[in-house]
């Protein structure tokens, strides 16, 4: 009995001992179908590396964002891994709020990772988040609504088919708008759609000396194109649609087309969900023949931030999250096509992944069509597709798209949202010390 | 032909009654209905019959764990409404039979620290939490909810306090009754039903605050709305599984409210008619 209990001592002192010595880190994500995922098989990683205990707070995007802003800001020291997107890593890198991350392991094959999307993470050379899934965007459209209105839709439209397909497929008595957009104020939602538009536009935000182009002819065109075109054939209400309201409505069965992102394709083509999951054909985002096409390039990346105690631990999770290994664990409990796509080049060389992923090819494409550091037809001095990577954007991309979104409900008109819009951004870059 | 007419009058304010009373209701009520919906079914436009499936639910409770959230609110709304119910007491008691000549400027100066957004102090609170150690611990959110619902606190037992005869605490004096044993045996059961309405109401704000309890909070100490906050998303549509998280978050308050809402009503109107 004595020895039993003796025995029992000794093995729970180990064990607090071992509980004790164990390291625990502090991830901070969104909730989005790969990120739960991911939470799902963390026992891989957690065998692997029994002294690591990982703790996983999921927060909503906007949420997420202040939360780690705040933290990281403030060095409070409160996550050491941190989701977050091809916006903030330039910005953060810069103010060395990061650390690099140099030490993934020799297995982990940075060259693997897609060129559009390391540039977009890099800052002089140096990645500083490691990118969990990538995406771009592109064309969703129905396959028999666009064979019923007499049309083919070419691998690489323009806005112009665009425009012609939407008025034809547009049955508004049968609930039927030709296309889906987002409208919803933000600069994340509506704005990050429009910048990309307005790249095959022509236009840009800034020019080389920083000085805000709403009121040049492009952004005109862009605008007047965007508004005439939700008119005419886009849904009711669409000044409040983001992704998930387009994305009830396209599995609904209510939109012809729906430009948006890449990532949309896997949940349009679920039978669980989607009401048309056999009927989306997938093109490359619409262009105006000036040589950039109207899609966007984002990654959601793990970052490691400079005020973390355990850098080695998190960097060791950064590395397993986004290694081909963990593709292949994914693909091997729920399938290639459930794989987080839009990182590794390895990824789309793999026959079984483009047979999984009809939309694979497209994706790539879409990804590589788009280069964050010449967005546009004209030079620009900053980075970035659908945003410009500086600290005021968050603001002035709100503001902007609050004007943008009040000009499509038919609040103001085009030349009245384009003037205030002007105003806003010379206003906010001379506060910046961009301009004088 | 008088009794008719009181009659039709009052199936008609009933009826009225039920009407505003469901529309109040109502988005609480499809939370509910969505959450026994599937994922498909809950994007389908408006449908009040769901396929009553508990997936949403296992899948929520798989993903999160309910109950360390479920811990936590309840430590942090119980204890902070002790912890507020501490100071306030006596500082209506002081306010309501003792008042000085800025007695109203300081209920006031109280009331209007609720005034100013609460985004606006984050920065300087992120601070203070961050140099003494207090983010992410329950001590600290306690105390922060404590703060924040103290001013409501200290009006609300004033209010009833004032509505107490000061002669009643004269005569136990005369008695010979100490200040404690004044508060403890005479003022305090004379004060009960508004110090419980206090308590259930401060509980609730405490159970539903959802800026401070997510942002000073990340695995620890975090609350049912970080619990529910985790399930909302930008990209991808889980209203089920919202719905699931929410109907679990709110359902202890919604019950607790149902038991005691006589109090909570009694509470609330009281002083009002007179």
């Amino acid at each position: 009995m004595k020895l039993r209990t003796l025995t029992l001592g000794l093995l729970s002192a180990s064990a607090l001992a071992f509980a004790a010595h164990a390291e625990s880190i502090t991830i901070a994500t969104v909730n989005n179908g790969d990120m739960v995922r991911m939470q799902k098989l963390t026992d891989d990683f957690t065998k692997a590396n029994p002294d690591i205990q990982l703790n996983w707070v999921t927060l909503e995007e906007n949420v997420l964002r202040e939360r780690v802003t705040t933290d990281i800001a403030t060095k409070g020291g409160q996550y050491d891994v941190m989701t977050i997107g091809t916006y903030e890593v330039p910005i953060w890198a810069k103010q060395s709020w990061l650390l690099p991350l140099d030490k993934l392991g020799d297995d982990y094959d940075v060259k693997d990772i897609i060129p559009a999307i390391a540039g977009g993470l890099s800052v002089d050379g140096k990645l500083y988040a490691a990118p969990f899934y990538g995406e771009s965007s592109f064309v969703m459209y129905r396959k028999d609504l666009m064979e019923k209105a007499g049309l083919k839709m070419p691998d690489a439209p323009t806005w112009e088919f665009i425009k012609q397909a939407a008025d034809k497929m547009t049955d508004r008595a049968n609930g039927v708008n030709g296309v889906c957009l987002r409208g919803k104020a933000g600069w994340g939602e509506n704005m990050a759609f429009l910048t990309a538009m307005s790249n095959s536009f022509g236009a840009r935000w800034f020019d080389e000396n920083w000085k805000p182009q709403f009121d040049q002819p492009e952004w005109k065109n862009t605008l007047q194109f965007y508004v005439d075109l939700m008119k005419a054939d886009g849904p009711e209400g669409a000044s409040s649609n983001g992704f998930n309201e387009n994305l009830a409505l396209f599995q609904q069965g209510k939109c012809g087309m729906w430009i948006d992102a890449t990532v949309a394709a896997s949940f349009v083509s679920d039978p669980k969900a989607s009401q048309v999951a056999d009927k989306v054909g997938y093109a490359l985002a619409p262009d105006n023949g000036l040589g950039k096409r109207g899609n966007w390039l984002w990654a959601w990346s793990l970052a490691i931030p400079a005020g973390t105690q355990k850098a080695d631990a998190a960097e060791k999770f950064v590395s397993w999250a986004t290694s081909k290994h963990y593709a292949e664990l994914v693909a091997s409990k729920e399938g290639w096509a459930n794989v987080p796509p839009g990182t590794r080049s390895s990824l789309y060389a793999n026959p079984e992944y483009q047979k999984a992923a009809p939309f694979a090819k497209m994706t790539l494409d879409s990804i590589n069509a788009a280069d964050p550091t010449h967005p546009t037809v004209k030079p620009v001095p900053y980075v970035g597709v659908q945003f410009v990577a500086i600290p005021e954007f968050q603001g002035l991309g709100t503001t902007v798209g609050q004007l943008f979104s009040a000009a499509l409900a038919g609040q103001s008109s085009v030349d009245d949202a384009l003037k205030q819009a002007q105003d806003a951004a010379t206003a906010a870059m001379t506060e910046g010390g961009y301009i004088k | 032909m008088a009794r008719a007419v009181t009659t039709q009058h009052k199936t008609i304010a009933t009826a009225a009654a039920w009407i505003v009373a469901l529309l109040i209701f109502f988005p609480i009520l499809y939370t509910i209905i969505t959450s026994f919906k599937s994922e498909q079914e809950a994007i389908q436009g408006f449908n009040l019959i769901p396929s009553g499936t508990f997936e949403s639910y296992s899948e929520v409770q798989q993903q999160s764990g309910y109950f360390k959230f479920f811990f936590n609110s309840v430590l942090l709304s119980v204890g902070s409404t002790i912890l507020a119910l501490i100071v306030a007491v006596p500082a209506a008691w002081s306010m309501a039979f003792s008042p000085s000549k800025r007695t109203k400027d300081i209920l006031m100066w109280m009331l209007s620290t609720k005034m100013m957004p609460a985004v606006a102090v984050l920065f300087p609170i992120y601070l203070i939490f961050r140099d003494s150690g207090l983010l992410d611990s329950r001590i600290g959110l306690t105390v922060m909810l404590m703060l924040i619902n103290l001013p409501i606190v200290v009006w609300m037992l004033y209010t009833y306090f004032r509505e107490i005869p000061g002669e009643i605490l004269e005569a136990a004096r005369m008695d010979g009754a100490s200040l404690w044993n004044e508060i403890i045996y005479v003022l305090t059961p004379m004060a009960v039903p508004g110090i419980a309405s206090t308590m259930l109401l401060n509980i609730i704000l405490a159970w539903n605050e959802a800026f401070w309890t997510i942002r000073l909070t990340t695995t620890n100490a975090a609350p049912l709305t970080a619990f529910i906050s985790s399930f909302s998303s930008p990209q991808g549509l889980f209203w089920a599984k919202l719905s699931a998280a929410s109907t679990l978050a709110i359902a202890p308050i919604l019950i607790m409210g149902w038991f005691s809402q006589k109090q909570l009503v009694r509470g609330l109107t009281f002083g009002a008619v007179k």
